[in-house]
Order: structure tokens, then C-alpha cells, then sequence
């Protein structure tokens, strides 16, 4: 889950009413509901009924020299009101052991410049792109994504090797005690290789994928502040997303994904504790967690590849690549906001 | 010529009227020169610009020629001053815009006439300053100047108030002749105002005000 | 020291009236100049802001020169990875509107912020704008800081619903991209940012007006105020020497003097910010509809008061007072102790005076004369209108005094002669303010001559330019083949082609002319070879606008580069108001050369009044692709009117600037003339005959200080018209005169002169007969 909506939806009341206003109320918009069936390939399209959704992609990759690196690739939609208009955003990154590369664009929708088209799937925003590329199967299970992030750019295909996986109760995935909620799901297993194109030169890159697909209308508590976000892969082929909501009301989960796909939603038994802080653009935000879930055996000492990971957008917020140690080794993505 | 009665004059002051003549009568005839004597602000000097039409009294008569100035408005005195007045005054006497010649005929020509000044300037001296300004003008050749416009105008009646007050006794003596002599000239009537006991011993009659009668 | 102090102040107790002439003289010399500064700086502000908007000014476009661009195209470039953001500009019920794209608009000026709670929805939805000053829309416009008056900045969508359009102007594009847009769009081009400052460049001339309005009031001030100090300080020179002798020395006597100017000049300066803040809020709405309406540059109609225009008008008016008591102060630093205590007479330096003032006023007029002969460039315009005015106040009194030397041999009487001979002598003493009468008399005389013929000849171009009836665009080609089908013959069908090329080196527009009688009849060429017309429609030549002829030097039979080809100058046209350079081939001979130029544009010459009501139903043509040629003239007139009546207030300000001072030298003379009129007044004349001499002299003077303003006021225009406007525009406007409008500024200024007289002499009228026999006997 990517709880980083458009500034755009409620600037002004922002700090008072939860990160990015997601803690409003959403009148008109249709709500998720329990028990969803998910229709493909439309529902790899938008949901205009819903005031937010988004296309996340993470990936993180060895270069072929030697280093790590991470990308992003995300385009959010937001309707401003039920009736429109549509409002998209596309954010990308690039995230290097010592530099950290941010793009972001916006665009009204209906013109062209930035949708989504569910089949043939194609998402984009100015020269922002995620394009099925499969020939058969579902949409996702082959992409090809490229975008610009400041002074560098990336151009990657995407290829699955298992099947979508759907949070929470079977897509539903509830955000609070009191049962805000969204729809989610996942394609946590791809293979991914292209070539950055960095400043310096180009890099070539192999690396694993993950991207998320979710959409809603009033997913956060007033009184959350933010959330840590993780979605690892594991190196026994696990594949772990796991977040906390901080704030009023504390709110952990996780969905643990056996190599096959196989999905257990967790809502207790989850510990996520930061160890170290580092100073990002004036604020202190933790760039070592640990995170245990020890029902599962896994307890592990995450690390950002590079602290200054700060997509400094309209809206800012830390999104970069992870290494992890301890009862695995494993690697991913961390995402963290509402830190001031 | 002249003939005045009763005359009172009194100024208006902050402190109420202030009597300056309380009742003055005497009579001038043609060629008769009359010196008008007194102590600063024994009235003489009021009594002159009366006579000449210059203020109005506050009561009594002023006749000149038979004709009383009380009777006259404004522009009527100021007629009266052209035709049968000359006045000689101790300072400014002189019109300063226009140069000697000008100043000379300026009276006269007031009256209607085109006098030939050449002759009198000649007569005063004053035939090389023609074109020359008052300013440019010593004291006593501006009264000679003020003089000799008035005997080119030939008034009946010459008013004169310390027309030597600021020259020196030489200069002071030329201009009192020349007044005289147009006095006994022309048979017009002098009265002149002066504090001088010696210029006033040379005219032919001479009064004495003392606070604003006549003694 | 403090006991001087308060000796030389206890001066402007006993002399009221001096003390006001100093102060109201300095104060209206700087509320003039602050004002015209205000509004000034106030439209440039405004420019800067509608120049600088969205970095229009800076910013390479995108353009297509056959068909409207589209959002589609805005999309397609955007997808293509180029950072362009359209631009949508329109008239909605007299506003100005601006469409923009506020999510790639570059951030800053006109961008407005739309952070509060609904206000990105409520304005990407169309229902809510941001305007300045009187903007309306049929939508809600929030008032925001820093937009010009009557101009709104909406969402694109929204102006393109306002406007009924589908099109969007132009993409504007963010630097740092290589590349042919064609690639990406065919047939797209870019283009450069309009050349630096066009809209400066058209508004200097009127700003040039204003600021010479305000340099001329302010002279005619200071004339006052040195004529008030001078005054003063002669009136003074017993007590100077007093205090010399007792001790005072002459520097700290100088030194007090000058601290007492200053406090004066303070006092006069607050005054005149006031004042010039009043004139300022006054006059802004015209000049901003005026300028809105003439160049279409935006000013905002409310005034702000910035700190530093205090300080600016305060140190005006210290600059003004130094300059107005400077020698006064000299001449008082250098007075020895026993100086005369009696005034200076006037006479006595009276001829040496007139004849420096003539010598001097002379060689200025010949220093004129050699820069208006030899003089490049701007500031030898600047300097030659200098040494013209002043030349002209200098020689002023000399000329004055001949004139009534002449009249003086003229006139017959000893009182006309008295009256002529004391108006002579009076000059000198009135020479300061009616120096000052010239300057604003001559300043109305040149500046209205330069507006009528600006007006005028403007007009008159406007319909040569606009000799068609209607003016059509096409969405594209197809559809203006369609409208010249549908028009048929009920009128003729002009097509207007232009490409944006080099014309004679420098960025520039080049036209084909299709051949019509309209051109060949109408267009006057100010210079050109054997049968232009015919030449040009065979393609043997090109005609060029009057700027590029004057700034290359090229006329008629050189040759000139358009966009790489040589061709011969046919002709020169005038092209009023437009800074660029400009050429026109004949159509043949341009639809060779640029088969690729848009061909959406046409100019229907018609009598068919019917036919603008057709085109409209058949195409639904939206009001910005239908314009008819009575509309815009008469837009043009009302932008006149707006300009007249700015320039006919500061005409009446500077003119009762000039009047104030008249007055208040006569009220300071009236006293001190007693000596010159008590003479007159004793041998026979009536206080009432001497009043109306007194009325009849000021006049007297004001009709031939008119009389000379007038051929100084043509020289200021012809100055303007052919030497700064050249200099500073490219173009020289003919110069027309209007010999109504000297009568009756000669009217005026007899007026002026004698409501300035009318006291002075009311109060001899009046005077107590005991203050001019005071005269004779009294001590002065």
C-alpha cells in the first residue's frame, strides 16, 4: 500500500487532518467494500468512482557494476470530486549508493497527456511510461517502464515469475481499527532488467520488481501521522509487504507470500522498531528498522543503500531501496512518511 | 485760489479716532506763497494731501477755484488735481519707469498738452539726463525733475510737503527759488510744508499748526 | 544663534504669503513630478508582471503556422518528453483573460496559488479565476495581488469554454530541449520570444509624454520657488547685515539660512508627495485604461505607496530647493558686512541682466540648433529639448521688453505710454514666473501638437491598415477556403499571409500583398521608386516599414535581406506602433518563397453589412476569429479620448502651476510697486484707472509671452515628432497643427494672468489713500 496521495487533494488542511488529507472524508466517492471480486484486465485500468489510486512500481537492482540501485516508477490519480476532474501525477526515482535522482509531473486528465488504458495496458504521464508487453496472460506479467528523474532516466522490462497477490481479505485491505479501507493488490515477483541512464554513463541493471496496484476513496484515520512502509524480497523466495501506521491509533500489518504466490494476511504479531535516525533535508527520519515478525521466523536488521533517499516533491517523503540481514538476507523497499 | 474752513481730519486707530486737524480755515491767492510750518505730527503734512484732494477730511470745506472738493467723487479729484493741482512731494516724486524727458512732459500731457520740455530742462539742468532715469538721478535733480513738471503743467495751485527735506541747504535754496518763481511766474498759489524756519522766512506768508490748529 | 534663528524665521511670520508661495510653489513642482512618477512606475510594474507572466517574455514558443494547435498537440509534446504549457489568451466582456495549464505553467508570476481548500477543483472546473482590478467574468474571479486590472488568469479549459474555442495560442516552451518540434508534430515550429521589452518600447513614447510633463511642471516650480527665496533673501538683507554686525559669521549665517530652507523644503516636500499621490490615484485610472486600451499592456488602477517614492519626492524636492536657493546662498556667503541695506534696484543691473539673459538664451538656441542639426541618438534629443526650453525662458524677458519698446513708440497718451513703459519696467521682476507662463504655455502648445498629430496620423493609418470591412481566421486552411467559397462575390476575398523572418538582419515579419485597390489607393509610401505597385505584384521588389528604412538607412532602390534573399526596395510605408521590422513582397512572389506560411487569415473588403452575421452562423466563427474593422477604430478613438484627457489634466495643472506663480509675484510686487504708482496716482490718475492698467499689464504680458510660446511649442513638437520619437521609436510622425488649439490656450493663459492679477489690483483698487500718500511722506 502507497499512502502518498496528491497534494493536490487537500494542501491546506494536510497537517491537521492526517498526511496528505487522506484522513477526510470521501462523500460522493464509492467505498470499497468486503469480499471484492476483481475483474482483469479492466481492473488493471482506473477507477474514476474512487478518489485515489495508483500504479507503484519498485524495483531494486545490481548494476553491473557491482553497486545497488533502486527506481521508482508511480503515477497517482486523484479525483478532485465524484464528477471529475481527474487530476495525475507521476513521481520517479533513482536512488544510487551516493545519489538520489526525483521526478515528478502532473497533468490534468482527458487530454492525453497522462491515463491509463487497461487493454492493451498502458499507463503514462508526460514521458513517463509503464506498457504491458505481454503477449498472452495477464497484462502485468511483462512491462516495459521507463521515465526521467531529474538529470537521469531509466528504461527496464518487467517480467513475472508468479501471480498477482491480493492484501488484506482477498484485495480488501482495511487501514484502521475502525475499518477505513482499500482495495490492494500486488505483482511482488518480477524480474527485471534495462539500463539506467545515469549522469555518469549508462548502467546496466538486473534486479527484482514489485508493484502495487490499489485504489480508494477514505483509507487513513484523522489522527494518523504516517506510515513506514517495507516491501521486501526475500532471499529464500519469500516475499514481505509490511507497514505501520503511527499516530493516534497505531496500526500494523503484513502480508507474508510464499514463493508460489500463496498469501497469509497478518495483523498482529508484527514488531517494527526504528534503530538509527539520520537527518534528511532537516528532519530526522530513520534509515535502520528493525522488523520481526516472529511467527514466521523472520527477524531482520533493515538499512537504506543510501539515507538521503528524499523524493523532494510537492509533497515530500523518504522512497528508496533496502538491504536487510539477520534471519534472512533480503532486499526491497522502504517507504516513510508524515516525518517532520 | 484756495479756500478752506473748519477743516478736521482724524485718523482711525486701534485706540479710537485720532484727531490729527481740529478745525483749520485759511485762503491762499493766485501768486501768493504760503509756508506751512509745525512739529512732526502737528497735522501740516495731512493738511496738505486734503487740500490736494489726495484723502477726504472728516469735516469742513476745501474750495479750489471756487469749486469744493467734498463735492467730488474720486475720479472727479483726481480730474481736478490734473488740471489745477501740482504737487512736489520730499521723496518719489517720480515716476521710475519713465526716464527724465517723460517724467518732465507727464503732467502736462495729462492736462491734454504737448509741451515742449527742451526749454525748461535746459532752464534746470537738466538737458543732458533726458533719457536718463529717476534712479539714475541725484536727489536734487530729481526735484529739480519733480519741480519742472510741475511748472511745465502750470497748475493754479502748487502743493509742496518738504520738497527739500532731503537735500542738502545749496541744492535745498535752487529748488525753493524755482518754486517760487513759478509761483510769481504764472500767478498760480504756493503752499508749501516745512519744518525749516529759514526756508519758511522766505516765502511770502507763513502759518503755524501746532496739534491740529492753526496758532 | 537660536536668537538669529528666530530672527530670520519671524520673516516668513511677518510675510505669510512668501512663506506660502515658497512652500505651495516647491509642493506643486513635487507633487507633479512624484505623481507622473508614481503612475510611472506603477504601469511598469504592471508590465513587468504581464511581460514576465507565465516567463512569456523569456520563453521560445511553439507554434503552427497552418492550423490552430490543440491540447492534444500540449499532450503529444508532453508525451514526447518536451516541458511546453499552453497559453490561451482572449477577451471575455472587456477582460482580459489568460488560459493557462496551472500543472505545467512554470511556478512563479501569474501562477497562482491554489493550496486553499477546493480552489484547484473550483478552478479546474472553471468556476473559479484570478483577476486584478475590475475583471469580470461570467465566473468567479478572486481578486489576487500583482494581476493588472481587467486581466483574469483562469484554468485553459475554462478560457477555451469562455471564448467557445477548442485552440489553444501557442505552447510556450521551457529551455533546454534541442530539436525540431516537427518531429513530434508535423508542420510545428518554434519560435523565438518576442523581442526584448516590446511592450516598454510602445509605451515609452507615452511615458516619455508624462515624464517630460512632470520635468516641465517641476521647472515651472522651482521657477516659482527661486523667485520666493530670492525674494526673501533681498527683503532680508537689512537683517543679514544686522546680524552680521553684531557677529554673526558669515558661514554660520549661511549655515542657518540653509537649515531654514531645508525645513521649509521639508515641509513643502510631505506636501507635494501628498499632493502628488492625489494626482497619481487621480489620473492612474485613465493612464491605465489608456495604456491598457492603446497597447493592450495592463496597469493596476490602484496606486501603492512605496517608501522610497516618499524619499524620492523628498529628495526632489531638496534637489529643487538647492538648486532654486543656491545662488541665493552663494551671494549671501560672499555678502560683505556692510552691504547696502536697500533692495537692489532692478533698473540699475536691468540692462546687463537682459543682456547675459539675451546672450545666454542666444547660445543655448544655437546649441539647439546644432544638436537638432548634428545630435544622434536619444539624449541629444533630451539635451535639445533642453537647450530649446531654456534657450526660450532666457531670451523670454529680453524679447519682452523689445516687444514693448516697439509697442512703446506705438502707443500714443501719457498713460498708455505710462502703462507700456511700467509693463517694461515690471519684466524683470515677473520675469521668473513668466518664464514659467512660457514653459508650461510651450509645453502645451508642443505636447498637444504632438498628441493631435499622433492622433491624427494614427488614425488615419488605422484606415489605410483597416481599409477591409472584415477581418476572418480560419480554424485552418480547409476552413478559410471554405469562408472565401461561401463569401463568393459579396465581397472581395484578401487573403494575409506572414512568416516571422529575418527583415534586414533583425527578427521580423514579412507579408505577401495581394494586389487591390485598396493598397494601391490607399497606402501612402513615404519614399519609393517608379510605379512601386506595379513592381511589387511583379515580383521585382519588396516595400519596407518606415523603422527598418530609418534604422538600416535602406530607401528606396537599396537593396534589403529577407530571410536570406535580396530583394529591391520598392517603397517605405509607415508602420506606426510597431517596433519590429517589417516588409511586404507581392503574393505571387511570396507564395514562391514561403508556400508553407499559414493561410488561415483573410480580409474581406465589402459593403455587405449582412455578411459578418452569415459568416458568424455559417462557421460559427468565435468573436476573436470575426473581427470588424468599425470595432477596432472605435477602440482606437476611445483609447485617444483616455490619452487627451490625461494629457489635458496635467496641461490644466502645469498651466495653474505656471498661474500661481504669476499671481504670486504680482501679490509680492503689488507691494512693492506703491513708489511707481503713487506718482501717477497724485498727479491725477484714479486708484480704479491704475487697478485696471495693473489688470491690462499682466495680460498685456501673458498675450505676448503666449505669442512667443507658440513658435517655442511647435519647436517642442517638432523636437518630439521628428528628433526623440525617431530617436526612440524608429518612426516620425508628420507634424500637424492646430492653430485653435494656441487661441485658445492663448485664452487661457490671458485668463490665468488675469485671475493672477485680480487681486493685486482689487487691492490697490481698494487701498486706503493714506497708504500711497504714505509713500511721499513716510520712511521705507
Amino acid at each position: 500500500m502507497r499512502w502518498l496521495v496528491l497534494w493536490l487533494l487537500f494542501p491546506a488542511t494536510a497537517q491537521a487532518q492526517g498526511f496528505a488529507g487522506l484522513g477526510q472524508g470521501g462523500e460522493g466517492f464509492a467505498l470499497p467494500a468486503p469480499d471484492p471480486t476483481f475483474a482483469f484486465p479492466e481492473d488493471h485500468g482506473p477507477h474514476p468512482d474512487y478518489r485515489i489510486e495508483w500504479w507503484y512500481l519498485t524495483a531494486v537492482l545490481d548494476g553491473a557494476d557491482g553497486r545497488t540501485y533502486g527506481i521508482q516508477w508511480t503515477l497517482f490519480r486523484s479525483a478532485l470530486t465524484p464528477e471529475g476532474p481527474q487530476v495525475w501525477m507521476g513521481h520517479s526515482g533513482i536512488t544510487t549508493p551516493d545519489a538520489h535522482f526525483t521526478g515528478e509531473t502532473l497533468a490534468r486528465g482527458g487530454i492525453g497527456q497522462a491515463g491509463v488504458t487497461a487493454a492493451p495496458f498502458a499507463a503514462w504521464i508526460d514521458d513517463f511510461a509503464m506498457t504491458s508487453t505481454a503477449t498472452d496472460g495477464d497484462a502485468y506479467d511483462a512491462l516495459a517502464v521507463a521515465a526521467r528523474a531529474g538529470a537521469a532516466s531509466y528504461a527496464l522490462d518487467l517480467a513475472a515469475t508468479g501471480p498477482l497477490v491480493f492484501h488484506g481479505d482477498d484485495g480488501f485491505s482495511v487501514k484502521s481499527e475502525s475499518g477505513q479501507a482499500s482495495y490492494y493488490y500486488s505483482q511482488p515477483f518480477y524480474e527485471v532488467a534495462g539500463t539506467l541512464s545515469l549522469p555518469a554513463g549508462d548502467v546496466a541493471v538486473t534486479g527484482q520488481g514489485w508493484l502495487d496496484r490499489e485504489w480508494s476513496s477514505q483509507p487513513l484515520e484523522g489522527d494518523q501521522e504516517g506510515w513506514d512502509w517495507f516491501s521486501l524480497h526475500l532471499d529464500d523466495g519469500h516475499r514481505l509487504m509490511a507497514f505501520r501506521l503511527r499516530g493516534g491509533s497505531p496500526f500494523l500489518y503484513a502480508t507474508w507470500i510464499a514463493p508460489d504466490g500463496t498469501v497469509e494476511a497478518l495483523y498482529d504479531g508484527i514488531e517494527i522498531e526504528p534503530l538509527e535516525t539520520a537527518g534528511v533535508e532537516g528532519r530526522d527520519v530513520p534509515v535502520r528498522f528493525r522488523l520481526a515478525i516472529p511467527a514466521k521466523g523472520v527477524d531482520l536488521e533493515v538499512a537504506a543503500v543510501n539515507p538521503d533517499s528524499w523524493q523532494a516533491t510537492l509533497f515530500p517523503y523518504w522512497e528508496g531501496p533496502v538491504v536487510a540481514e539477520g534471519s534472512h538476507r533480503a532486499r526491497g523497499y522502504l517507504e516513510m512518511t508524515g516525518y517532520e | 485760489m484756495l479756500r478752506v474752513r473748519d477743516l478736521t481730519k482724524a485718523f482711525d486707530t486701534a485706540d479710537g479716532p485720532l484727531p490729527v486737524l481740529r478745525g483749520v480755515s485759511l485762503d491762499l491767492a493766485p501768486g501768493e506763497t504760503l509756508a506751512l510750518t509745525g512739529e512732526s505730527g502737528s497735522g501740516k503734512s495731512t493738511l496738505l494731501y486734503l487740500v490736494a484732494g489726495l484723502d477726504a477730511p472728516s469735516s469742513g470745506t476745501i474750495e479750489i477755484g471756487g469749486r469744493a472738493l467734498s463735492e467730488m467723487d474720486d475720479a472727479a479729484r483726481a480730474r481736478l488735481r490734473r488740471a489745477e493741482v501740482g504737487l512736489v512731494f520730499q521723496q518719489f516724486n517720480l515716476i521710475p519707469s519713465l526716464d527724465v524727458a517723460a517724467n518732465l512732459a507727464f503732467h502736462a500731457r495729462l492736462k491734454g498738452g504737448t509741451p515742449d520740455v527742451a526749454p525748461m530742462a535746459e532752464r534746470l539742468g537738466l538737458a543732458e539726463h533726458l533719457s536718463r532715469y529717476p534712479e539714475q538721478l541725484s536727489g536734487g535733480q530729481q526735484q529739480r525733475v519733480a519741480v519742472g513738471r510741475t511748472l511745465i503743467a502750470r497748475p493754479r495751485l502748487i502743493l509742496a510737503d518738504e520738497p527739500t527735506g532731503n537735500l542738502d541747504e545749496a541744492t535745498g535754496d535752487a529748488v525753493l527759488d524755482l518754486l517760487r518763481e513759478a509761483a510769481e511766474g504764472t500767478g498760480a498759489a504756493l503752499m508749501m510744508v516745512t519744518h525749516s524756519e529759514r526756508l519758511a522766512g522766505r516765502l511770502s506768508r507763513r502759518l503755524h499748526l501746532r496739534g491740529g490748529v492753526l496758532a | 544663534m537660536r536668537a538669529a534663528l528666530g530672527a530670520l524665521l519671524s520673516h516668513w511670520r511677518r510675510h505669510p504669503l512668501q512663506a506660502l508661495t515658497l512652500i505651495v510653489g516647491l509642493a506643486l513642482a513635487t507633487g507633479l513630478w512624484t505623481g507622473v512618477q508614481a503612475i510611472n512606475a506603477q504601469a511598469r510594474t504592471s508590465y513587468d508582471w504581464a511581460a514576465a507572466q507565465l516567463g512569456q517574455d523569456s520563453l521560445e514558443r511553439i507554434v503552427h503556422p497552418g492550423r490552430d494547435l490543440a491540447l492534444a498537440d500540449f499532450a503529444a509534446f508532453r508525451r514526447a518528453g518536451w516541458p511546453v504549457t499552453p497559453v490561451l489568451e482572449g477577451r471575455v466582456r472587456g477582460t482580459r483573460v489568460i488560459g493557462i495549464d496551472p500543472f505545467t505553467a512554470p511556478p512563479g508570476e501569474g501562477v497562482p496559488d491554489l493550496s486553499g481548500a477546493d480552489d484547484l477543483t473550483a478552478f479546474l472546473t472553471g468556476e473559479l479565476a484570478f483577476g486584478g482590478a475590475g475583471a469580470a467574468l461570467p465566473i468567479a474571479v478572486r481578486r489576487l495581488d500583482g494581476v493588472a486590472p481587467g486581466t483574469a488568469v483562469a484554468d485553459i479549459a475554462a478560457v477555451q469554454r469562455l471564448l467557445g474555442t477548442a485552440r489553444i495560442d501557442r505552447l510556450l516552451l521551457l529551455p533546454g530541449v534541442e530539436g525540431d518540434p516537427a518531429s513530434v508534430v508535423p508542420g510545428t515550429a518554434r519560435e523565438a520570444p518576442p523581442a526584448e521589452g516590446d511592450l516598454d518600447r510602445l509605451t515609452d513614447s507615452f511615458h516619455l509624454n508624462l515624464t517630460a510633463f512632470g520635468l516641465l511642471a517641476f521647472a515651472v516650480g522651482l521657477f516659482i520657488v527661486n523667485a520666493a527665496i530670492g525674494l526673501a533673501f533681498e527683503q532680508r538683507r537689512p537683517l543679514f547685515r544686522t546680524l552680521r554686525a553684531i557677529g554673526l559669521s558669515a558661514r554660520a549665517l549661511t549655515a542657518l539660512l540653509a537649515g531654514e530652507l531645508l525645513i521649509l523644503t521639508l515641509v513643502a516636500g510631505l506636501i507635494g508627495c501628498a499632493l502628488g499621490y492625489l494626482v497619481a490615484a487621480a489620473l492612474l485610472p485613465g493612464v491605465a485604461a489608456t495604456l491598457g486600451g492603446l497597447y493592450g499592456a495592463p496597469v493596476d488602477g490602484g496606486l501603492t505607496l512605496a517608501p522610497a517614492w516618499w524619499l524620492t519626492g523628498l529628495g526632489m524636492a531638496v534637489a529643487g530647493a538647492a538648486l532654486a536657493g543656491g545662488q541665493s546662498l552663494w551671494q549671501l556667503a560672499r555678502l560683505p558686512v556692510l552691504a547696502p541695506a536697500m533692495p537692489r534696484a532692478w533698473a540699475r543691473a536691468r540692462a546687463a541682466t537682459l543682456r547675459r539673459q539675451g546672450a545666454g538664451g542666444v547660445a543655448l538656441l544655437a546649441a539647439a540648433a546644432l544638436l537638432g542639426a548634428f545630435g544622434q541618438g536619444l539624449g541629444a534629443g533630451f539635451a535639445l529639448l533642453g537647450a530649446l526650453l531654456l534657450g526660450a525662458a532666457l531670451l523670454l524677458p529680453p524679447l519682452l521688453v523689445a516687444a514693448l519698446d516697439g509697442l512703446s513708440r506705438l502707443v500714443r497718451g501719457p498713460v498708455a505710454e505710462w502703462m507700456v513703459a511700467d509693463a517694461r519696467q515690471q519684466v524683470p521682476g515677473l520675469s521668473l514666473a513668466l518664464m514659467a507662463l512660457l514653459l508650461a504655455l510651450a509645453a502645451n502648445v508642443g505636447v498637444g501638437t504632438m498628441v493631435g498629430s499622433f492622433r491624427e496620423t494614427f488614425t488615419g493609418w488605422l484606415d489605410q491598415r483597416l481599409a477591409a470591412q472584415l477581418y476572418v481566421t480560419g480554424a485552418d486552411e480547409a476552413q478559410a477556403r471554405e469562408i472565401a467559397a461561401f463569401v463568393g462575390d459579396r465581397a472581395d476575398v484578401l487573403p494575409i499571409v506572414s512568416v516571422q523572418t529575418d527583415v534586414a538582419g533583425a527578427p521580423g515579419e514579412l507579408f505577401g500583398q495581394p494586389d487591390h485597390p485598396i493598397f494601391r489607393d490607399e497606402w501612402p509610401l513615404l519614399d519609393a521608386v517608379a510605379a512601386p505597385w506595379d513592381r511589387l505584384h511583379a515580383g521585382e521588389g519588396a516595400l519596407l516599414n518606415e523603422q527598418t528604412a530609418r534604422r538600416m538607412d535602406l530607401w528606396a532602390g537599396d537593396a534589403v535581406d529577407l530571410g536570406g534573399t535580396a530583394w529591391e526596395v520598392l517603397g517605405v510605408y509607415s508602420d506606426y506602433g510597431n517596433p519590429r521590422g517589417q516588409a511586404i513582397l507581392g503574393l505571387g512572389a511570396f507564395d514562391a518563397a514561403y508556400p508553407e506560411a499559414d493561410r488561415r487569415r483573410l480580409a474581406l473588403v465589402t459593403g455587405d453589412a449582412a455578411l459578418r452575421d452569415d459568416l458568424e452562423a455559417r462557421f460559427g466563427l468565435p468573436p476573436d476569429r470575426l473581427v470588424d474593422q468599425a470595432g477596432i477604430k472605435r477602440f482606437s478613438l476611445d483609447v485617444f479620448e483616455q490619452t487627451f484627457a490625461v494629457t489635458r489634466a496635467l496641461n490644466v495643472l502645469t498651466l495653474g502651476v505656471a498661474g500661481f506663480a504669476l499671481w504670486a509675484s504680482l501679490t509680492t510686487l503689488g507691494t512693492m510697486r506703491l513708489p511707481q504708482v503713487a506718482p501717477v496716482w497724485a498727479l491725477g490718475l484714479t486708484r480704479r484707472a491704475i487697478a485696471l492698467s495693473d489688470l491690462a499689464r499682466a495680460t498685456l504680458l501673458a498675450a505676448l509671452t503666449a505669442a512667443l510660446a507658440v513658435p517655442v511649442g511647435l519647436a517642442l513638437a517638432w523636437v518630439l515628432l521628428a528628433v526623440v520619437n525617431v530617436a526612440a521609436f524608429g518612426w516620425r510622425l508628420p507634424m500637424l497643427v492646430y492653430p485653435g488649439q494656441w487661441l485658445e490656450l492663448a485664452l487661457w493663459a490671458l485668463l490665468a494672468a488675469a485671475l493672477a492679477a485680480l487681486v493685486p489690483a482689487w487691492r490697490l483698487w481698494r487701498m486706503a489713500p493714506a497708504r500711497l500718500v504714505g509713500v511721499f511722506a513716510g520712511e521705507r
